[in-house]
């Protein structure tokens, strides 16, 4: 598989993981998302930073057909998303669901098989070991059997992510993972995206901490309304782009390290 | 660990329910002739039959609008039956199916119109389903009076629609009622985990390639049709107690969705069925309340009495957390008063101790006392032989959390979520701690 760090920008069109084109998103009259175009190489470990409201979480809904979209087209490794569903893996924002829900962790992972098993089957053994082993993964097989609503914020970021895991797919985005979590949570997570990373998957992750994008990804998204640049973090994430994406709110930590204040 | 194999405790107390319920249900048929002279007359046994299928499938259903909090689009969808019940009256006259059919078809109508409204405009979710609840049902009852008005003897008890009559029922409603309720629950079982799955995190379900538009479509058509089974019944007003109160009450009972349903459709039938018989002795009571102040009471029941959720069982573990925590603070304030003060077991002033831990020091030191592991001497609190031990180890086990805190990453130990409150050898495997051990001899050294 590839290494991430070997693949290079002028990929011929099918070694992409995504392209998106032109792709417009509106909620009523503003566009939430503008003409966006995104060239990501397989075995990307990718960030997409931007300030509240840039519209990160929007490209990723609309991009894995969540939401209506006004204009545009998304291809997955050369193929539309009716057919390469099953390449994809999703990690919502953990606050998009009801963590009051009657259900248990292991049964949560396990629902990340239910695409697999299409219509009427119900998972069995298989599926339950394929659970547990993503649960391992991620700190929490001792968690299996746990209602969700005890769980911490850090441990439901990753129950989600081993639902993920067990989808098995080529290409994952992840919205907010990082999202108030725990220095345990953060590690695992980390961990987790350098694994996958070297499996030659393909990340998307949404992500707000600028400090920790240099260390973290090898490719950024820097996103407001617009794609303001994207490409490999060494030559993306430099101040003049972080200006153009967060107005000039961005200031230099010694040594040429980047710390950015957050634009909210 | 158990990885619910077996049976769990709260399994078991579930189906310990499950049982009691229905147990107490058959009962109530001889009890009831016993000591109130109730004859089951045919009548009786109808009603009662037909009370306790909607119940199981009301309950069953309401579980799901229940969880997608969706319990004001159930009442939105009952109260817009009403003008459809009146047309298909006014077309098809007063059979049982076509006025059910009517039913169903005006409950989806102001369904759609409803989401119509919330996503052409910028009408709010709560605004959309309440102006349809309140036009579509003040619609059925301008249709109704003047049904009243026509010259026709047949129109008598179409306004038991409104709040439900169950001695209206005959054999051929019941048969009705158990052919289609038996299709609804077939579907529920057959398309359970896409349910489950768009219920829990519809996103999600939809990136995975799920049909979550189609999906969602057939859960409302399900609990339409319940809904309208429920009309004749519990009437349009409080169709919405029998839908979502049931569901209410299993969920306090139950972590898990399959026992949930299920104990919902119990309690369901319960309260159809016996609301159903109350209402049946004399035909001024209307069905609909007698079988929403049943459920009700079922709610409240589950509210009080349930382990883990309920009212009376979270006060009663409050307390004993409170006073866990008190001993282990008082615990550690004697230990390390008495360490200053000559060694581990010197006595320890009264004063001194009260006056560190005030109030949750006297239920602290009560608790400690009880347990044997404090004495109190002339010269004060004495940690006795177990106390000492308990005190060194509490400790110990705060020393070992910090040093995982700090070095579990250079360790290279694996990843649990940090409890001081646990012992964390219990936690970890044993050459983790055994690691952590070495790390803080180390430290101490230095």
């Amino acid at each position: 598989m590839l290494d991430g760090a070997e693949v290079s920008p002028v990929e011929t069109r099918d070694r992409l993981a995504l392209s998106v084109d032109d792709l417009t998103v509106a909620y009523h009259e503003k566009p939430a998302i503008w003409d966006i175009d995104l060239d990501v190489p397989t075995g990307a470990l990718m960030a997409i930073v931007g300030p509240n409201g840039a519209g990160k979480s929007t490209l990723i809904k609309a991009v894995l057909n969540l939401i209506p979209r006004a204009a545009g087209t998304v291809s997955f490794y050369g193929k539309p998303y009716e057919r390469a569903r099953s390449l994809v893996g999703y990690v919502p924002q953990r606050g998009s669901v009801d963590w009051d829900f009657p259900t248990s962790v292991l049964d949560v992972v396990t629902m990340g098989l239910y695409g697999k098993l299409g219509w009427f089957r119900r998972p069995g053994q298989a599926e339950r070991e394929l659970a547990l082993h993503a649960l391992e993964q991620v700190g929490l097989v001792d968690f299996a059997d746990r209602q969700i609503s005890q769980l911490s914020g850090g441990q439901q970021q990753r129950t989600f992510l081993a639902r993920a895991l067990v989808q098995d797919a080529q290409i994952y985005f992840m919205d907010e993972p990082f999202a108030a979590v725990d220095a345990v949570t953060e590690n695992a997570i980390v961990n987790i995206l350098r694994e996958l990373n070297q499996r030659g998957k393909t990340v998307l992750v949404v992500h707000h901490d600028l400090q920790t994008v240099a260390e973290y990804f090898d490719w950024v998204t820097l996103l407001n309304v617009e794609v303001i640049a994207s490409g490999p973090t060494a030559e993306t994430f430099v101040l003049e782009n972080l200006r153009k994406t967060y107005g000039g709110r961005v200031s230099y930590l010694h040594g040429g390290q980047l710390l950015a204040a957050s634009a909210s | 660990m158990n990885r619910g194999r077996a049976l769990s405790r709260e399994d078991r107390r579930v189906w310990l329910i499950i049982g009691a319920i229905v147990l107490s249900g058959l009962l109530l048929i001889p009890l009831s002739q016993v000591l109130f002279g109730l004859r089951f007359t045919y009548t009786v046994r109808v009603v009662a039959l037909g009370g306790s299928i909607l119940g199981v499938l009301s309950g069953a259903l309401g579980c799901f609008a229940v969880l997608r909090q969706e319990s004001l689009v159930g009442d939105a969808l009952s109260h817009a039956a009403l003008p459809g019940v009146a047309i298909a009256f006014l077309l098809a006259g007063r059979e049982l199916s076509p006025l059910l059919i009517g039913a169903g078809i005006a409950s989806w109508l102001g369904l759609r119109f409803a989401s119509a409204l919330m996503t052409t405009t910028r009408i709010k979710r709560d605004s959309a389903l309440g102006i349809v609840l309140a036009s579509w049902f003040a619609a059925g009852i301008a249709l109704l009076a003047y049904i009243q008005s026509l010259p026709d003897a047949s129109q008598a008890g179409l306004d038991h629609f409104i709040f439900g009559q169950a001695a209206a029922i005959i054999e051929s409603d019941v048969m009705l009622v158990s052919a289609v309720g038996l299709v609804v629950l077939l579907v529920l079982v057959f398309f359970w985990k896409e349910f489950k799955l768009v219920t829990f995190d519809s996103e999600f379900a939809g990136a995975n390639g799920f049909r979550i538009g189609l999906i969602n479509t057939l859960l409302s058509i399900l609990i339409v049709v319940t809904i309208v089974l429920g009309l004749q019944l519990a009437g349009v007003i409080l169709m919405v107690g029998m839908l979502i109160a049931p569901g209410i009450a299993a969920r306090q009972w139950t972590h898990k969705l399959d026992q949930m349903v299920i104990l919902a459709a119990v309690f369901g039938a319960f309260a159809g069925g016996l609301g159903a018989i109350i209402s049946a002795l004399d035909s001024d009571i209307p069905t609909g309340p007698m079988i929403i102040v049943v459920a009700f009471v079922l709610v409240l029941m589950s509210l009080a009495l349930a382990p883990g959720r309920g009212l009376l069982w979270s006060r009663l573990r409050q307390n004993s957390n409170r006073r866990a925590f008190a001993a282990r603070n008082t615990l550690r304030d004697l230990y390390r008063y008495a360490l200053a003060h000559g060694g581990a077991d010197s006595p320890v002033p009264d004063a001194f101790i009260r006056g560190v831990g005030d109030r949750s020091a006297e239920l602290g030191l009560r608790k400690l006392e009880s347990e044997k592991h404090v004495t109190l001497g002339s010269a004060g609190w004495q940690l006795s032989e177990t106390g000492v031990k308990l005190a060194r180890q509490n400790f110990h086990n705060q020393q070992l959390w910090s040093a995982y805190r700090l070095h579990a990453h250079e360790l290279g130990l694996p990843i649990v979520a940090e409890d001081r409150e646990r012992d964390i050898a219990a936690l970890l495997p044993a050459d983790a701690v055994a690691r952590l051990e070495a790390k803080l001899a180390e430290s101490a050294d230095a």
